[in-house]
């Protein structure tokens, strides 16, 4: 029954509407693997000679023990917004006389052979091959710990599992276990509770007592237990649906009225953002990444200011980027209506830059509190949000006629390259090195002064062109129209 | 009126559709019947300008559709979900629909007072996006969006199917009086011959992509076409196909 399963797997990897782009994305994230898996391997090899030089008065077995916790705790976050897990599709199982135990455990079973389940292991075989040899430790007793931390990865793998079921439809249900780890990291700070250090102590008692190692095993095959239940009883139609329907929300935004032929699509884009979950955590993360400049501006590491420059364009163009660049990809499932209806191409997009231009100027406003590291700072985001707003947002449109990958506006954005192409990649390059290069010229061969008024010079030019720049970018998108409308009709990755 | 002349649409090296010259004049109900595979679709995508056509043109009253995007105010279509949008109330979609046919809130709540009996209760005021309902209603949905603003083209794939029998008949009433007074035209297309008979005077058999029968409907209609399907069933006339 598995090899049928991976069989189907295979089949609709390679024969998906999107074949090449996903074996390119393989590859890359191919290189990303073997990236960490030798960063690992280095890490594990020299753990232990590079302890036992900076703390010679501790036993390095202890040292790492201590922060076991930290990094579970850190990796089932990471885990968390970056694993997928395997997905398979159950409905056309269903009629079929397939067991749900089996595809149930085919399902969890993969997510056991996981890249994530491995990569730990480059740290802790060699480490404990290390202290076998090192220490005075037992052969049988480092066996055990490696055992046992192993058994804790799947641990954390099984966890992590239960824990996207439960709450990537519902993140403020997570808020909870997030004030659990803030307690408790409170707790360790302040010296109160130092769980880490208990923990800890639980492994060293384990390398001292190998046999415990049945402890966590017996704890990995529980987690796995309840996981195939919960799975077992979801493994029906309408589980898969929305249990319960909330009642839609009917905010209308009517103060868009203000924009006259716009007002129609401003309100449709603020909608589509408001009620489906990818471009709603776009906005989440703009105000998040907004936190940026406090990593850089108080370091003594990036003095020149093209860097800031570079900070400006990224805090204050965080969501412009992120939307701009899938327009108009977001309205691809209805794509073919937008096309045929009243609608002006030039509105229609008019509309969009107008959106960009908004979220630019909020953001904008947003970043003034960083005049508390200088008059230049704010200077620059400002300069930096006029550039975004009369460049960067007729760029983004342009290459949005390049577009034709549809994205499922349900799914989370965190790994999900849905409806990236060759356009997104290429995009970024112009948007972000362009200003920086201009920058970097002006204030090198004249000055600070000069390079702002150039930067926002272009910006003010691109305004001024705006109605010209809509009138040639329309008449892209009319031409790739059709091209256009054919890809969003395409399901799959 | 509605001209297609010289019209083809070729997906590699197949020629899906085939129409020399197509006169649909204003005020007509026009019915497309055929199998699957036969161009109903591809013909009205061609029409609203979704897909590039090989060789020729579509004349919407006089303006070249894959030229101008003049013809959109006074056209209106439903071809499939695609034309709905899912997160939106079905309220907000014909808002939506209105702003862009140049209708206020007003003219749209007085429009769908119209169709309380369409609805049967199951689409406004369910507080419910469009993705939410089911194939049927969103099918409801779509048709009426589609006569909004008093549009002279209406184009509407398939309108009868995963409709209940109920609506079925509301449907064929709404679009008779629609081109009552001969200033509408609406094409349809179907796999119902009989519904398909009963609302459209006129009605064109398409088999892979050529015309093949051009009938101005009467009562022989019916079992013209069921003889004409059933042709390679055998000889019994066959109701569905």
């Amino acid at each position: 029954m598995f090899k049928r399963f991976l069989w189907l797997e295979w089949k609709s990897f390679f024969r998906s509407a999107s074949v090449g782009k996903s074996i390119g994305l393989k590859v890359l994230l191919i290189f990303l693997a073997l990236y960490f898996s030798v960063a690992f391997l280095a890490l594990g090899i020299g753990l232990y000679p590079l302890l036992q030089e900076y703390f010679p008065d501790q036993d390095p077995l202890r040292l790492v023990n201590r922060f076991v916790l930290l990094w579970l705790v850190f990796e089932l976050g990471f885990r968390f917004f970056v694993q997928t897990l395997p997905v398979l599709d159950i409905k056309p199982l269903l009629n079929l006389p397939i067991h749900r135990r089996k595809a149930v455990n085919f399902v969890l079973s993969k997510s056991m052979y996981s890249f994530f389940n491995f990569l730990p292991l480059f740290i802790i075989i060699p480490f404990g091959i290390f202290c076998i040899y090192k220490a005075d430790y037992g052969t049988w007793n480092l066996l055990g710990w490696m055992l046992g931390m192993i058994a804790i990865t799947q641990c954390v793998n099984f966890l992590n599992f239960i824990f996207k079921k439960k709450f990537t439809d519902d993140l403020k249900a997570l808020i909870p276990a997030i004030l659990t780890v803030v307690v408790l990291s409170a707790l360790e700070y302040f010296k109160v509770f130092e769980i880490s250090f208990w923990f800890g102590k639980m492994l060293d008692f384990l390398v001292l007592n190998p046999y415990l190692v049945i402890i966590p095993i017996v704890l990995a095959v529980v987690l796995f237990k309840w996981n195939q239940h919960n799975l077992e009883s979801k493994f029906y139609l309408d589980a898969g649906l929305k249990q319960k329907q909330k009642d839609a929300d009917t905010k209308d935004f009517g103060w868009t009225k203000k924009f006259g032929a716009l007002a129609p699509f401003l309100q449709q884009d603020l909608k589509l953002i408001w009620r489906n979950k990818r471009p709603k955590t776009t906005i989440y993360m703009s105000f998040i990444l907004l936190g940026y400049g406090l990593f850089v501006y108080p370091s003594d590491m990036y003095e020149h200011s093209v860097f800031y420059v570079f900070v400006g364009i990224f805090m204050t163009g965080i969501f412009m980027i992120n939307f701009g660049q899938f327009i108009p990809s977001w309205d691809a499932s209805y794509y073919s209506m937008i096309m045929s209806q009243n609608i002006p191409m030039k509105d229609y997009l008019s509309s969009k830059a107008l959106l960009l231009s908004f979220s630019v100027i909020i953001l904008a406003i947003l970043t003034t509190p960083y005049i508390y590291f200088g008059w230049n700072i704010l200077l620059i985001n400002m300069v930096a949000a006029i550039y975004n707003i009369g460049v960067n947002v007729p760029i983004l449109l342009y290459s949005g006629s390049f577009n034709k990958k549809k994205i499922d506006l349900d799914k989370s954005p965190f790994m999900n390259y849905q409806g990236t192409g060759a356009a997104q990649w290429i995009v970024g390059l112009p948007l972000m090195f362009l200003p920086i290069l201009i920058y970097w010229l002006l204030d090198f061969f004249i000055g600070f002064k000069a390079a702002l008024i150039g930067l926002s010079s272009l910006g003010i030019i691109g305004l001024v062109l705006r109605p010209q720049l809509m009138e040639y970018i329309a008449g892209v998108y009319r031409k790739r129209k059709y091209a256009m409308i054919n890809g969003f009709k395409q399901t799959g990755e | 009126m509605i001209t297609a002349t010289n019209l083809s649409k070729i997906y590699r090296g197949t020629k899906v559709l085939n129409i020399d010259h197509l006169d649909i004049p204003t005020g007509e109900s026009f019915g497309l019947v055929g199998n699957n595979g036969a161009g109903k679709t591809t013909f009205f995508s061609l029409l609203l300008d979704l897909i590039k056509p090989t060789t020729g043109n579509i004349f919407n009253h006089e303006i070249t559709v894959s030229q101008s995007e003049d013809w959109k105010p006074f056209t209106a279509s439903f071809i499939d979900e695609s034309f709905l949008i899912g997160y939106l109330t079905p309220e907000e979609y014909f808002y939506f629909v209105g702003e862009l046919r140049g209708a206020n809130k007003a003219d749209i709540d007085s429009f769908l007072a119209n169709f309380e009996d369409f609805f049967h209760g199951e689409i406004l005021d369910r507080k419910k996006y469009l993705r939410d309902l089911s194939k049927g209603n969103q099918k409801k949905v779509g048709i009426v969006a589609a006569l909004i603003g008093n549009p002279k083209v209406v184009i509407l794939d398939e309108p009868f199917a995963n409709l209940d029998p109920t609506t079925q008949i509301r449907l064929k009433k709404i679009i008779k009086e629609l081109t009552e007074n001969r200033e509408t035209t609406v094409l349809i297309s179907s796999h119902d011959l009989i519904h398909v008979t009963e609302v459209c005077e006129r009605i064109v058999v398409l088999d892979k992509g050529e015309p093949v029968k051009d009938i101005k409907t009467s009562e022989a209609t019916l079992s013209e076409l069921e003889s004409y399907f059933s042709r390679e069933v055998g000889a019994t006339p066959v109701e569905e196909l």
